[in-house]
């Protein structure tokens, strides 16, 4: 019966992208585009050869772990808006850590930048976290705020510190041995895909297996119920804010060490909010985030073709992206469709 | 003439018969009591008369004319006005605002406050009501609250005004001005029905009394005919048959303590709880009775850690225990049977499997390092659900998905199936069939002859009866006595829950 | 140190300080009125976007810069409807709709943008709104120099939050999207509509947060550049919060913000040397430090967040 909701809830959350795509076939069509044109090269572009599906995954890697982040975060009842900001502060930690490691193998060196760009991620999710959890501040302007402030000061960091010599603001490029193995010869789709899948079946692991996800659960579906069942609702509060942005600080880590191989102000095309998209449509389900992931991945992949080649500004990916979410969230439209009723971020009692 | 009449209203929710074929009928000017205990029907009665709900069948005329009332808007277009036990004030605005939201008066399209205060202070003078229309209702009384509720109405043009259980919330001063205030309101003309289970306050305050009893109408009686035993034989009614049972005495060692615990109300008004003392043997059950609202919510959550008190101590087999967090009191050995299930008790997205421990998840028994212990858990909900009937399909469905009698028995069997030594349980046949409900009581019994001390808190008389060593009522935050089951009579029972004292 | 003090203490600053503070000042009234009556209003920076984009729109199509802040109010206005049907009529949550709309209004005046001017980074320049000078007012010294001389919209920003006041304590639509808030139930029971009182609030906080855009790509820029709301949404909602919901205090607090904000120019072009990036956070930093202390502070309606549906509340 579990099975079934999920199947239906997932499949309501791919009418709704299919939804969005009709839209924004509308305003191609509006604004002088040719539709055809326009959609075969989206297609083209996310799965239409070795490259293309090689860029789709490329793509999907910092999707897998933002979105990861942000659903993990929806278990709690807490919304997470601040991966942007946590995946730049776990890019610029991990590349500098890598760095300054050149002395170690290279897999204990990948490993170690890798945990350092979690554990600073994590310490990002902290703030917003602490500040729920004692004094109520809304964790989504508190997490904004904090993605500005990281983006600022990644940058700052880069520029005075970590600056490679020459004209450009970043760092220097990752030598062999500090970087993630490629997978594929000649493309960059690197281990960061398989690293992701396992974050995904790790986090999912603790979900439905461990004290800590169970209570994690409790708190975000029934805090009242949380309290009476003896768990400590603000520890939980927080240490999911911080697993939160782990995930995230991985997702910088994971984009700097297996595809930039350097830390570059700005990188992120907003992975940060499109992991809010896979997010919402992976809904409760943790594992649906890896072909919600795939899904925009496609979408940034062919929309960069279909920029190229028809000439069609890759925003339009972004705003497929806000539609969705917003299809998503009226859960009377699914009642109304579907007969479901859809709830995106569980804790009603959570404002 | 009647002012109001309701004839032959029935009323069902799913199963339950709410309202069974009743009629009333009060005369304008008249004071008019609904009498009952909990569950007897009177609050969904006057409900339906004031549009919140609708009846299934039946009718219902103001001054002799038939009406339909389809919501409190239509209600109070037609003259009746509604004050609810629980509030309806924005508890951000002032009192002022509060009364005239909806009929504001107006200057130049501006609001006048000058003009709505002075109406205000007008009614306020003419029917004794004091309030401070600039005060915030956050930082006023819960007795000037229900005053500004009562103005609302009247500036409305109510003429049949209905107060639902308005003194349960009430310091006895401030029982008595409302009382002044109902007179005067009597004398000029406006009909009020007064719903009640206080004894004491009918009497002293009724023209007449009409009596429910599981949602039907036992009786009107004038109050200068009737008596208070003759009123609570109306509502109480039937000879319960004793609960046949070998019991073993109750061990000497006292299980759990109460000493002086107080819960301070809010400001200005009466505390929820007042100097609370009692204790509870090993081998007991000893019964809370009351009628809803007098303490009893205060009283489950401070012994189980919920909620501090203000003053107290709680001891627990020679430990204190007060001031600990839920975890750790429920670790010392407490079951607890929550009276709010839905709130506290489960949490409905959940599987049964999950909602099997909770409370208990971080115990070795069922986790390991942090990691649930899948196979126990689902065997330990199979086992809660066989032993305790629970209708289920698969210990993997969500919780919320069972009927609540279903879900009832899920929470009563996790509890009682825990390792404990004292349980505490707080209305745990509440919505259960009588099936069910009997199961759930041979269950606590059964605890009780194994050793274990039980606090019982129900709002069910029969129940209190049926299972408990000794009886301690419960009123106003107070425990007004304390007796062992024999020696109360059903009457001083009844008498006592409704506050009277005297001659008893 | 001397430079500090050059840049920190000098009369421009005061000056600055309050004409930025009208994007943010007025958003945050419109969250205010949003809020006031139930509805979580986290798309302000979205409604704000698309202001500004419709602003030099409509004026370069019409010529007419008072004819594109009319763009903008409309504009603002429709993303405003879009919530309110979401959550008001489809019952959505209304913090992941907020997020949603910011979204699809950052890709969508993006996308506009490459349409209509074939290019994404900035529009075309636009006709400005120009200044106003009060005559008398600004020959009045040091009051003269901060008052005295302003884009127009300053001046109209001042008036619309004045009457904005009046409107929310003075009036009986006021008293009633109060209660609306606070308590919907009660406010049904006496006879007020709760759902068009919410879509009334909630449309009239996009065709504010649309005006104050208007001021960014009309009186302070004279062209709409990708994502130029920079965060000034959120900061407006931080601003209302910290206001307690008030329109008059909403614009003290936004005053905070745009104090730091003029600061923090002002350093990029002085002689210190302290990196631009690091002055460029601080408006952030002080929003959350306003928001932890806010929190503690003021209370927020009561019934904030919470479907309504004539017999019950959920959430």
């Amino acid at each position: 019966m579990d099975l079934e909701r999920g199947v239906s809830k997932f499949a309501y959350s791919v009418v709704a992208v299919v939804l969005a795509l009709l839209v924004g076939a509308v305003l191609i069509w509006a604004s002088g585009y040719d539709v055809k044109e326009a959609y075969s090269n989206l297609f083209t572009g996310a799965f239409g050869g070795v490259y293309s599906l090689a860029t789709t995954i490329v793509m999907s890697t910092p999707l897998l772990f933002t979105g990861l982040s942000v659903a993990f975060a929806f278990q709690c009842g807490l919304f997470n808006v601040g991966a942007e900001g946590q995946l730049y502060v776990g890019a610029l930690t991990s590349a500098v850590v890598a760095l300054a490691l050149g002395w170690l193998p290279p897999v204990l060196r990948v490993g170690i930048a890798l945990l350092a760009g979690a554990g600073a991620g994590a310490l990002l999710g902290f703030v917003p976290g602490y500040l729920k959890a004692k004094l109520g501040a809304h964790e989504v302007i508190t997490t904004i705020m904090l993605n500005y402030v990281a983006t600022f000061l990644t940058t700052f960091l880069v520029k005075t510190y970590f600056k490679d010599p020459g004209p450009v603001d970043q760092t220097v490029l990752l030598p062999m041995g500090s970087r993630l193995p490629e997978l594929i010869r000649g493309t960059r789709v690197s281990l960061g895909i398989v690293l992701g899948i396992v974050a995904v079946a790790l986090l999912n692991h603790v979900m439905r297996r461990s004290v800590l996800g169970y209570e994690i659960q409790v708190v975000g579906q029934n805090p009242h119920a949380a309290e009476y069942g003896g768990v400590n609702v603000s520890a939980r509060t927080v240490q999911a804010m911080m697993i939160s942005g782990a995930v995230a600080g991985l997702a910088g880590s994971v984009e700097v060490m297996g595809t930039l191989y350097r830390f570059i102000p700005y990188f992120s095309p907003g992975y940060g909010f499109t992991g809010i998209a896979v997010a919402v449509i992976a809904g409760q389900n943790l594992w649906a985030v890896i072909p919600a992931a795939i899904l925009f991945g496609a979408l940034q992949s062919g929309g960069q073709t279909m920029q190229l080649f028809a000439g069609i500004p890759m925003e339009l990916m972004t705003m497929v992206q806000g539609l969705v979410i917003l299809f998503v969230a009226a859960p009377t439209l699914g009642r109304l469709l579907f007969g479901l009723k859809m709830r995106v971020r569980e804790g009603g009692g959570r404002k | 003439m009647y002012a109001i009449r309701m004839e032959n209203i029935t009323k069902r929710f799913g199963n339950v018969v709410a309202n069974d074929n009743v009629s009333f009928a009060a005369a304008p000017g008249e004071i008019h009591c609904l009498l009952g205990e909990n569950g007897a029907g009177k609050s969904t009665l006057m409900r339906i008369l004031f549009g919140l709900y609708r009846q299934d069948s039946g009718s219902i005329y103001i001054n002799d004319n038939p009406v339909t009332i389809s919501g409190p808007r239509d209600a109070i277009s037609l003259g009746i006005g509604m004050v609810h036990q629980h509030f309806m004030l924005a508890e951000q605005l002032t009192v002022t605002e509060n009364i005239v939201a909806g009929c504001e008066p107006r200057k130049n399209g501006l609001l006048d406050y000058e003009k709505a205060r002075q109406d205000i202070l007008e009614v306020s003078e003419r029917y004794g009501l004091r309030v401070d229309p600039d005060a915030k209702v956050e930082d006023i009384s819960v007795g000037q609250q229900q005053r500004v509720e009562i103005i609302k109405a009247l500036m409305r043009g109510a003429e049949v005004l209905i107060l639902d259980e308005p003194t349960a919330v009430l310091t006895p001063p401030e029982v008595s001005e409302l009382f002044t205030v109902m007179r005067a309101l009597s004398e000029s003309g406006t009909t009020i029905i007064f719903i009640t289970h206080k004894l004491k306050e009918t009497m002293e305050i009724s023209h007449s009394v009409t009596v429910l009893r599981d949602g039907k109408k036992v009786g009107t009686v004038s109050t200068e005919d009737a008596t208070p035993e003759s009123l609570v034989e109306m509502m109480v009614g039937r000879s319960l048959p004793v609960h046949d049972d070998c019991r073993m005495p109750p061990r000497e060692a006292i299980a759990l303590e109460l000493k002086d615990i107080s819960v301070s109300g809010r400001k200005g008004s009466r505390a929820r709880l007042d100097n609370v003392n009692l204790d509870v043997r090993f081998g007991e059950i000893l019964g809370i009775a009351g009628v809803d609202g007098n303490g009893q919510l205060e009283l489950e959550e401070v012994v189980c850690g919920l909620r501090r008190p203000s003053k107290g101590r709680i001891i627990m087999s020679g430990q204190d225990l007060t001031g600990l967090d839920t975890r750790r009191i429920r670790d010392k050995g407490v079951a607890y049977i929550p009276s709010d299930r839905l709130r506290r008790g489960m949490v409905g997205s959940l599987s049964l499997s999950r909602n099997s421990v909770l409370g208990m998840h971080h115990h070795s028994y069922f986790s390991q390092r942090g990691v649930l212990l899948e196979d126990i858990i689902e065997k330990h909900a199979e086992e809660i659900i066989k032993k305790y009937d629970v209708r289920a399909e698969s210990v993997h469905q969500p919780m919320g998905s069972l009927s609540g009698g279903n879900q009832q028995k899920m929470v009563v069997g996790r509890e009682l199936t825990r390792p404990h030594s004292v349980v505490i349980a707080c209305q745990p046949t509440r919505g259960l069939d009588v099936g069910a409900a009997y199961y759930i009581r041979e269950q606590i019994l059964d605890s009780r002859n194994k050793g274990k001390a039980v606090l019982l808190i129900s709002a069910e008389l029969d129940e209190i009866l049926e299972l408990s060593d000794r009886i301690a009522i419960i009123y106003e935050g107070q425990v007004v006595d304390v007796r062992p089951t024999g020696q109360f009579t059903e009457r001083e029972l009844g008498l006592l829950m409704t506050g009277e004292r005297n001659g008893v | 140190m001397s430079e500090f003090i050059d840049v920190v203490f000098n009369i421009n600053n005061v000056t600055a300080t309050i004409r930025m503070a009208v994007p943010i000042a007025l958003a945050a009234m419109g969250g205010a009125f949003s809020e006031r009556s139930g509805v979580v209003n986290i798309g302000l920076e979205g409604m704000m976007l698309t202001g500004a984009f419709c602003g030099v729109f409509g004026c370069q199509i019409t010529g007419n810069p008072w004819l594109g802040v009319l763009f903008a109010i409309i504009g603002g206005g429709l993303v405003g409807a879009i919530h309110a049907v979401l959550t008001v009529g489809l019952k959505a949550d209304h913090v992941v709709t907020g997020v949603g709309i910011n979204i699809l209004s950052s890709g969508t005046t993006t996308w506009l943008m490459q349409v209509i001017w074939k290019r994404k980074g900035t529009s075309d320049l636009v006709r400005g709104l120009g200044t106003w000078s009060v005559p008398g007012l600004r020959d009045v010294p040091i009051l003269g120099t901060i008052l005295g001389t302003h884009s127009p919209l300053v001046y109209i920003c001042f008036l619309l939050i004045i009457l904005g006041w009046v409107l929310m304590f003075k009036t009986p639509l006021g008293l009633r999207i109060r209660m609306t808030g606070e308590h919907p139930e009660a406010a049904d029971t006496v006879g007020i509509n709760v759902n068009a009182i919410r879509y009334f609030c909630v449309i009239l906080s996009g065709s504010l947060a649309g005006l104050g855009g208007a001021y960014l790509s009309l009186a302070q820029l004279n062209w709409f550049s990708k994502d130029m709301s920079a965060g000034r949404g959120y900061m407006a909602l931080a601003a209302c919060i910290f206001g307690g919901w008030n329109p008059l205090k909403g614009l003290g607090a936004s005053f905070l913000f745009s104090f730091t904000d003029a600061i923090q120019m002002r350093m990029q072009t002085s002689k210190m040397r302290i990196a631009t990036e690091l002055v460029q956070m601080i408006p952030y930093v002080l929003t959350i430090l306003i928001l932890a202390g806010a929190v503690v502070r003021s209370r927020p309606p009561q019934a904030l967040g919470e479907h309504y549906e004539s017999g019950h509340v959920s959430k």
